[in-house]
């Protein structure tokens, strides 16, 4: 394999916003789009008229980058449309690393909204069904999430109260975040009484159904200096696609994310040990723990273990999905842009009761279909990029 | 050849197939045009053993008064790996590892495989 010129640090996130989440009615996916496009924009001082490159997927329009662009009334140089479900964003993010590198566009915004809880009051699908699995009535994607749930618990004895410790951390994130959809008490007796679902999953595993939208600006890394010292920068991105049905997946403890994060993190010359907080897609428990162990935070097979004791819940040994994740904060049919905002504002520093302390590095992590195509970033703040650019990476 | 197509057809007929490519000896589940990885086109059908292992297994909850039904994972003796379901055990019964053995049954006017315990 060719060796991979990735501009590290030469691209930074400079404006990171959400709009909309929870319930929203009367807003279809662009008007909450453009909401935290808008809000984004701002926050580096800039408008739509400075964007000239555009990266969005919505679940209900296919060609949804030629909508938007058309909305906000720009010509982007740039478009980015590409879709492999909740990983989408961190693809695009690598893509416009690449795309402001080259110079092909100046300030890229990624967006996402979705008005589906308002509009459908439930998880809208984006995908054919498939012949091949369709006539056993899967509950997709919950069973697909089940299925690896249930695998691992088999290879390596992990527990129903495990998969519990994912929610309750989440929650306890969640109430922190005044934002979050979900800030209620959860406690592991709440969670094991809730109904079942799709064994061994019951509601408090699954990911929310919300209306929401978040918005990212990206500029070079001169510009970014300027527009926003707290700046987000990208060191490292990688992508990971491995299949698209469930049936179809090598192993269901192993996803695409072990490959991606561990180019992302070579990439950005940073190991797990060196990152202050983690933002992964939790659609479901399992997610939680299967990453953590892929990424490197734990070994495989010891992530139930590892997420036990309120480990990743605030207070713990490792920040993961401070804003409450897609199991109680938002989950709107997509939720990886969600991991990049929430990486992007802790690195900024801006959390306020949810904040990590001196946070310098972060990871966004989004994983699409079922658990099919995976992405990771390794973001830093701008004395990170500067000791990556001046070792020579790049 | 139309996979799709003369897999359900064979499946009408009682017979379930799967292909595999007369190079490498190979066997393919979902039927397609080519061999995955080596673009062989030299794909041939062959009966199925109908022999398989459970490889993950979860149970669909429902509201009574529907009832509630098992989806799996099955490993082919043959290599692939199908989604399916275990019948004539209750759902919660059907264990990871369990040894089965694929049945044709007619469902919504179509044939269709899924599996029940060996033994």
């Amino acid at each position: 394999m060719s060796a991979e010129a990735f501009p590290s640090g030469a691209a930074a996130v400079v404006g990171a916003a959400t709009f909309g989440i929870g319930t929203s009615p009367g807003f279809n996916s662009f008007d909450l789009a453009a909401h935290a496009s808008i809000r984004a924009l701002a926050q580096a001082g800039l408008t739509p008229r400075d964007v000239d490159g555009l990266a969005i997927v919505v679940m209900d329009d296919t060609m949804g980058v030629l909508n938007f662009a058309e909305y906000l009334g720009i010509h982007p140089r740039y478009v980015d449309n590409t879709r492999t479900g909740g990983s989408s964003f961190q693809l695009h993010a690598a893509n416009a690393a690449y795309a402001l590198a080259a110079g092909r566009c100046d300030v890229v915004l990624i967006a996402y909204g979705s008005d589906q809880r308002s509009a459908a009051g439930k998880l809208v699908s984006s995908s054919r069904p498939s012949p091949w699995e369709s006539p056993y009535r899967p509950l997709r994607p919950i069973s697909s999430y089940a299925l690896a749930a249930a695998r691992h618990m088999h290879e390596f004895g992990t527990t129903k109260r495990q998969l519990g410790e994912v929610a309750i951390a989440a929650r306890r994130w969640a109430q922190l975040n005044p934002e979050a959809t979900m800030r209620g008490e959860l406690t592991m007796e709440d969670y094991l009484a809730v109904r079942m679902v799709a064994d061994p999953f019951g509601a408090r595993d699954c990911c929310l159904v919300t209306d929401g939208a978040a918005a990212v600006v990206m500029v070079r890394a001169e510009r970014a200096r300027e527009l926003n010292p707290g700046a987000a920068y990208v060191l490292g991105a990688a992508h990971e696609t491995t299949h698209r049905e469930i049936a179809q997946m090598a192993s269901l403890t192993v996803s695409g994310t072990a490959a991606a994060a561990r180019r992302a993190f070579a990439l950005a010359g940073v190991t797990p040990a060196d990152i202050d907080v983690v933002e992964l897609y939790d659609a479901f428990t399992i997610n939680t723990i299967l990453f953590l162990e892929e990424m490197g935070f734990c070994d495989r097979g010891a992530g139930g273990r590892f997420v036990s004791d309120g480990a990743i819940a605030p207070g713990g040994i490792l920040p993961v999905n401070t804003n409450g994740g897609g199991l109680s904060c938002v989950h709107p049919g997509m939720y990886g842009l969600f991991t990049l905002v929430e990486a992007s504002q802790q690195i900024m520093g801006v959390c306020e009761a949810r904040q990590v302390a001196g946070a310098e590095l972060a990871i966004s992590h989004g994983n699409g279909g079922e658990l099919s195509s995976e992405g990771v970033l390794v973001l830093g703040n701008a004395d990170a990029a500067t000791r990556r650019r001046k070792s020579g990476a790049g | 050849m139309h996979p799709e197509q003369e897999f359900q057809a064979f499946l009408e007929q009682g017979k379930f197939m799967l292909q595999r490519s007369r190079s490498s000896g190979a066997y393919v589940f979902y039927p397609r045009i080519a061999e995955p990885v080596t673009g062989a086109i030299d794909l041939e059908w062959v009966e199925a053993s109908g022999r398989g292992t459970v490889y993950s297994t979860t149970v669909i909850r429902q509201k009574p008064p529907k009832t509630d039904y098992n989806l799996a994972l099955i490993d082919l003796q043959e290599g692939p790996r199908l989604m399916s379901r275990v019948q004539s055990v209750p759902p919660v019964d059907v264990k990871i590892g369990m040894r089965v053995r694929a049945v044709i049954v007619r469902e919504e006017d179509r044939a269709l495989v899924v599996f029940e315990p060996a033994s």
